[in-house]
């Protein structure tokens, strides 16, 4: 009885945002603010607290069996296709499901301040909790095809979120631009799904969910054959939704969107998912070498490519939006060496730091009256000290600087990249992660030190945010600062707890690939501690030259940060500051040309021209020529018509006379 | 003398030849009209003897529906005509021309 | 009650035909006129649920069946009968039949009680054709049904609306008389018209190809495959908005459901000859019809490109030859026939406000019409397939169907291609809606249009409903049609999901002649090699 009840727990943790999602969307203007507010904070409260029930429940049991399932109903059910509405949980998705609703339920709390004076108020906390259900709904999915239920559902709610404030152009073009790029990247994964539906079906049983995780990795040997193939597509998607070269273009724009919106699902959430369906498909990932070696190559790619465009950003939001992308090629990159788990470990590190960073930049443009731009902030520090605060504290942690939180994820990632034999992708991330420290203190430097630069009308309403706004930054602060402990690594006499929770998932299938790995680090364990010492080392010590120097360049010395703008002609910057013409690129790559050849081509030529002008009116001209031609003998002559009936006759007659 | 159905063939044949003849040179539409239940009348003969010569009635229940068709067909075509010279003062064909259109 | 159940299909297509009579001779105010079709329309509706709830979803033959001679000495039948698919066809129509009339309220202010006939007798004419299983009968409501359209938009149209109206009736025609031919021949060879005499016909190989192409082609333009296509744009755009939905909505599934009912069946090897080519034609539309669709400057004709578009996918879905597109296919027609005819419907709204669909006469409409934005979005994600709405199911089975056909070559390439369409749709809808509804409120003209009024929303309400609804239960329909689906397909030998395990080797795809129909089918695969 116990059991059954908590399994049936999971659907309601999904559920319970939506009603909130609901009745805020349907009532809207008619629910007073204080009630929209309080029932989507509630909402999503309840959530949460019902995930740490689960996630107590799974605790306390056999670390082999921690797996609870509750099945709603059937959804698809054709033939031997058997798809069901269903949610699942085990030790990875209660990581992601404690992560979401947590962070969820403060960045709402956050959202009470934030939008406090916005006219769409209920709109706003309608689509924050449908965010909540389509996140939930991505993550405790039974299958694969709920997942990408999901997936679709969260695409949908960035769409409208970062069109929220649509009565400017620009924001609503940036949502679409996500929804697109988006489906782009869904092509894909809906490819990788066909093919692992085909490959499957005729080998299931009735009744067997084909989608279903289960099932999946119960027939990882049908699979294995197409598995590079699968987990390349699957990939695609991945790239899509986590923002990966080449279909990240759309997360900077996404920064259209609300603060809170930035800070919960395009840093916090949303786009982990990529990583989160990379990691629940590891037994597939781990069957193909080739497609492991893609998605850590990618991962290690976009992290530098990112940060290196966030070293010259002005707009805060971009700054941080750019991290973001370079975080989430660490954590592809943790993927692809095989280490899922730090991946996943990551992910959560990762949210903490960077909610925290985002809703302290909101924190910030609140009070700079909606002012993004670096250039013309400066000296807050003692203006919003609790906003500078936690900010610095995100600010280590996501430069790496022990005990933070960032710091036992990025360099375990780092690790795994260099002892899996990835020595270039671990030179890579290195390089990114000093990079990482330097735009952050610049970016610190610039907004919190100096002289403010603001105009005085703008400088008279500086103000610290209300306590709904920093409570939830207080928190997070903590979280970003003790919250990476779980993963204390056992070099530094830590037990590692948070690989020994995911351990089951990813030791559970044929991982062949990952078990190569795991014993390679088994092996050389003496030997090991020692580089990983040497490494852990320095990359501490890299991630505090980089913040020193970016500290020391942006306060004292801003001279050689003009110079480093005239370098080459400025052409460097130039490149760094239009984020490589990438945009550019694709704009005159297919976007131009594909609308040119369907406006021209398909729809001026084809259309119009070959099949109505040349094919329709070319029958309809034959019919009238021969009409045309037989007028000439309807003259309206009632005797010529006598005449040549009377003749006609007569021949016919005589025809058949004789021809008899 | 017996009257054989060549007579009776003849006769139609003389007077669809009248009515032929003079539906193709006449101008006046009332005419023409006459002479078309000329031609439709000879018919009748041919389907009259034919009937007697083979002894069924077929032919009989032809000339029944030909009357009415013929009938018809005159009553229409004299309401048409009426309804014409009305307008144009005439019933001379050659000046309708607006059939063409 | 034995009598409801022995009439109830002869019952359900004529209702309509008796109102529309009343309509034409004895209504003549309009308010009247208005309730009395709205009323004749719900009657049949509910009529209609009575066949939704009484029929027998095991079965995969006709139910409900009345058979009794009509012409000749009883070679021509009257022969109603039903089966899952013309059953949630049927649904499908008498479903959007009271929505539309309840949406010509104010759109439609002359001649109303004869343009309310019309729909109504279009009504019967669709739901005959559905129903009929004697050839001539369908032949019979088949160009019943052009009859009222031609007016519907002759009429009631837009400007163009002549020509629109007669590029629909020629375009239709033309296709509907190799048809008559065909039927004609097998008349001839069958002795009778019955549909079931036709299916036992043993008919020669080259025949088939003769035969399916004559069919297929008249199909072809309803539904419409590319390139047969150029009517609906204009059809749609002059038509008025109820003109639309049930264009939309029902008129272009006559072409699908024939080839479904009609051509694939009574001819498997015309079928497996010219599959490939239907299939790449089914491609091509999905793509053109996209590509096409995001250059129009009129939202109309958007939505009615999308639908070349959406209806290539059901093309392809029936022609992947698996038991899951042709359920797919089937599904997706009432998707399709709900977000579409959704579109359609708020577009009209927008139209009888302002008296234009040039989407560059708008922008930020959703500042003063918040409700019909709200609708219109999701109508708008239906339309691209997002899950938990009806269109996902439609296109992820007939896409799945596709991708794992054993019996169409290249199979894979094709659902490929065709999930392009999937986001090619989100650009061409989502570009749309960015134009129409968000931005600033830039054009003085859209400052005080009212939000949508009750009316309105009571007629879209069911549609979202549904859509809503199937997406999340399609089993609702699936469970409909499952059985009358391999009933259908028997005759193509196709493989029946349930054997479908043992097809191991790649030897084992030549299958085995299958039922009744075709002992000379073989599968392409073996043919291409």
């Amino acid at each position: 009885m116990e059991s059954h009840s908590t399994e049936i727990l999971l659907r309601w943790i999904v559920l319970i945002p939506l009603l909130g999602a609901a009745v805020n969307g349907l009532l809207n203007r008619k629910l007073p603010r204080q009630v929209a507010g309080l029932l989507a904070c509630t909402t999503v409260g309840i959530s949460f607290a019902l995930s740490i029930v689960v996630f107590l429940r799974l605790l306390g049991m056999e670390a082999e069996h921690r797996f609870l399932t509750d099945t709603v109903a059937t959804w698809i059910g054709y033939g031997n296709l058997s798809v069901d509405l269903g949610f699942a949980i085990d030790p990875l998705n209660a990581v992601m499901a404690l992560v979401v609703t947590g962070i969820g339920f403060l960045i709402h709390v956050y959202s009470l301040g934030y939008m406090a004076h916005d006219q769409g108020f209920q709109r706003f906390f309608a689509y924050l909790n449908l965010f909540i259900f389509s996140m939930m709904t991505l993550v405790l999915g039974e299958n694969l095809l709920m997942l990408f239920v999901g997936w679709e559902g969260v695409g949908l709610c960035s769409y409208l979120l970062i069109s929220f404030w649509f009565n400017d152009e620009a924001n609503a073009a940036a949502g679409k631009k996500a929804f697109i790029v988006n489906r782009i990247g869904d092509f894909g994964f809906l490819i990788g799904m066909f093919l692992i539906g085909a490959t499957l079906l005729p080998h299931l049983q009735g009744g067997e969910g084909l989608f279903s995780f289960q099932t999946l990795q119960h027939h990882t040997d049908l699979l294995a054959p197409v598995a590079t193939v699968i987990c390349l597509l699957l990939f695609v998607g991945a790239t899509g939704k986590s923002a990966q070269i080449p279909l990240y273009i759309w997360l900077p724009d996404a920064m259209a969107g609300p603060t809170p919106v930035s800070a919960l699902i395009h840093a916090a959430t949303m786009v982990t998912a990529g990583v989160y369906m990379i990691a629940r498909m590891n037994f597939l990932f781990v069957m193909s070498d080739t497609a492991m070696l893609v998605v850590a190559i990618v991962g290690a790619a976009t992290a530098i490519f990112a940060s290196s465009i966030a070293l010259v950003q002005n707009d805060i939001k971009k700054v941080l939006a750019y991290s973001t992308v370079s975080q989430l090629g660490y954590m592809m990159l943790a993927c692809g060496v095989g280490a899922f788990g730090v991946g996943i470990f990551h992910v959560m590190t990762h949210a903490f730091f960077k909610a925290l960073l985002f809703l302290g930049s909101g924190s910030v443009i609140h009070a700079m009256s909606d002012e993004q731009d670096m250039r013309v902030m400066g000296g807050l520090k003692n203006k919003l000290p609790i906003t500078y605060w936690t900010f610095l504290i995100g600010t280590l942690a996501i430069a790496g600087v022990f005990p933070a939180a960032g710091f036992f994820s990025k360099d375990e990632i780092l690790w795994k990249a260099w002892s899996s034999g990835h020595h270039i992708l671990w030179g890579v991330g290195f390089l990114a992660a000093g990079m990482t420290a330097f735009y952050m203190m610049r970016l610190v430097a610039m907004t919190f030190y100096g002289q403010n630069r603001a105009s005085a009308e703008v400088k008279s309403h500086i103000h610290e945010s209300p306590a709904t706004m920093t409570i939830p930054l207080i928190v997070l602060a903590g979280l970003a600062l003790v919250g990476g402990w779980i993963g204390w690594p056992h070099f530094l006499g830590g037990g590692a707890w948070f690989e020994a929770w995911l351990e089951p998932v990813f030791s559970g299938g044929h991982a062949a690939h990952g078990a190569v790995v795991h014993s390679a680090g088994e092996a050389h364990v003496a030997h090991d501690v020692a580089m990983e010492w040497t490494l852990a080392g320095a990359s501490l010590a890299w991630g505090i030259l980089g913040l020193g120097v970016g500290w020391f360049i942006y306060t004292k010395k801003l001279a050689t940060a003009d110079s480093f703008k005239k370098f080459a002609g400025g052409f460097p910057h130039r490149v760094l500051l239009n984020k490589y013409y990438v945009d550019e690129g694709y704009e005159a790559a297919f976007i131009r040309p594909g609308f040119r050849l369907s406006k021209t081509v398909l729809w001026k030529v084809i259309d119009a021209g070959v099949i109505d002008g040349l094919l329709v009116n070319g029958a309809a001209l034959v019919v009238a020529v021969v009409g045309s031609v037989l007028r000439i003998f309807q003259n309206g002559m009632v005797r010529f018509y006598a005449w040549s009936f009377t003749i006609g006759v007569t021949v016919f007659i005589l025809y058949l006379s004789f021809s008899g | 003398m017996e009257i054989t159905l060549s007579h009776y063939l003849l006769l139609a044949g003389a007077v669809f030849t009248t009515g032929m003849v003079g539906f193709v040179i006449r101008r006046n539409a009332i005419v023409m009209l006459m002479c078309v239940e000329l031609m439709l009348s000879s018919t009748n003969i041919v389907f009259a003897a034919f009937s007697r010569f083979h002894g069924n009635a077929d032919g009989h229940v032809f000339v029944l529906m030909n009357f009415a068709v013929a009938a018809a067909e005159a009553a229409i075509g004299l309401a048409i005509l009426v309804e014409i010279f009305r307008r144009r003062r005439t019933v001379n064909v050659d000046d309708f021309k607006t059939l063409m259109e | 009650m034995s009598f409801i159940n022995d009439h109830i299909l002869t019952l359900v297509t004529f209702v309509p035909l008796a109102g529309s009579l009343a309509l034409w001779t004895v209504i003549r105010r309009d308010g009247l006129a208005r309730i009395f079709a709205l009323v004749v329309a719900l009657i049949d509706f509910v009529l209609s649920l009575h066949l939704w709830f009484h029929f027998d979803p095991g079965r995969g033959d006709d139910q409900f069946v009345e058979r009794f001679a009509w012409l000749l000495s009883g070679e021509v039948t009257y022969h109603l009968g039903m089966d899952g698919i013309s059953l949630v066809l049927a649904l499908l129509t008498t479903f959007l039949g009271p929505l539309v009339i309840l949406s010509t309220w104010s759109a439609i202010t002359k001649r109303v009680p004869g343009f309310l006939g019309f729909v109504l007798f279009l009504q019967t004419a669709m739901l005959g054709t559905f129903f009929a299983r004697d050839m001539l009968l369908f032949y019979v409501f088949w160009e019943a049904m052009l009859i009222p359209m031609y007016f519907i938009i002759g009429i009631w149209g837009g400007q163009r609306r002549i020509y629109a109206s007669v590029k629909f009736f020629i375009f239709t025609m033309v296709g509907s008389v190799f048809m008559l031919v065909g039927i004609l021949w097998l008349f001839f060879q069958a002795g009778s018209m019955a549909l079931t005499d036709f299916l036992n016909l043993q008919i020669g190989h080259e025949q088939q190809l003769w035969l399916f192409a004559a069919f297929f082609l008249a199909f072809a333009i309803k539904v419409p495959v590319f390139p047969l296509h150029t009517w609906l744009p204009d059809a749609h755009v002059e038509a008025p908005t109820a003109g639309s939905v049930i264009l939309a909505g029902v008129l272009l599934k006559m072409g699908t459901y024939g080839m479904l009912r009609f051509a694939m069946p009574l001819f498997p090897d015309g079928v497996t000859f010219f599959a490939p080519a239907i299939s790449i034609l089914a491609v091509i539309g999905i793509i053109y019809g996209a590509l096409v669709a995001m250059v129009q400057p009129d939202v109309k004709k958007l939505v009615a490109y999308s639908s070349v578009s959406h209806l290539g996918f059901v093309v392809l879905g029936l022609f992947s030859l698996t038991p899951m597109g042709v359920a797919g296919g089937i599904f997706q027609m009432l998707a399709h026939g709900l977000s579409t005819g959704a579109l359609f419907l708020l577009v009209g709204v927008i139209y009888d406000r302002r008296h234009t669909r040039e989407i560059s006469e708008f922008g930020g409409l959703a500042h003063q019409m918040p409700l019909y934005a709200t609708f219109f979005m999701i109508a708008t994600l239906a339309s691209v397939g997002l899950p938990i709405l009806a269109g996902f199911i439609g296109e992820f089975m007939i896409l799945f169907g596709t991708f794992h056909s054993s019996t169409l070559v290249h199979a894979k390439l094709f659902a490929i291609l065709a999930a392009t369409g999937v986001v090619l749709g989100a650009i061409y809808m989502f570009w749309m809606y960015q134009r129409v509804f968000l931005g600033k409120l830039s054009n003085d003209k859209n400052r005080n249009l009212p939000d949508l009024n009750l009316r309105e929303i009571v007629v879209l309400v069911p549609i979202l409903v549904f859509i809503f609804w199937l997406g999340v239960q399609p089993g609702f329909i699936l469970d409909k049609i499952e059985t009358s689906v391999e009933h259908v397909l028997a005759p193509l030998g196709v493989e029946q999901h349930h054997e479908s395990q043992t097809s191991e080797s790649h030897h084992a795809r030549i299958l085995p002649a299958g039922g009744t129909g075709s002992p000379n089918f073989v599968v392409l695969e073996a043919e291409s090699h």
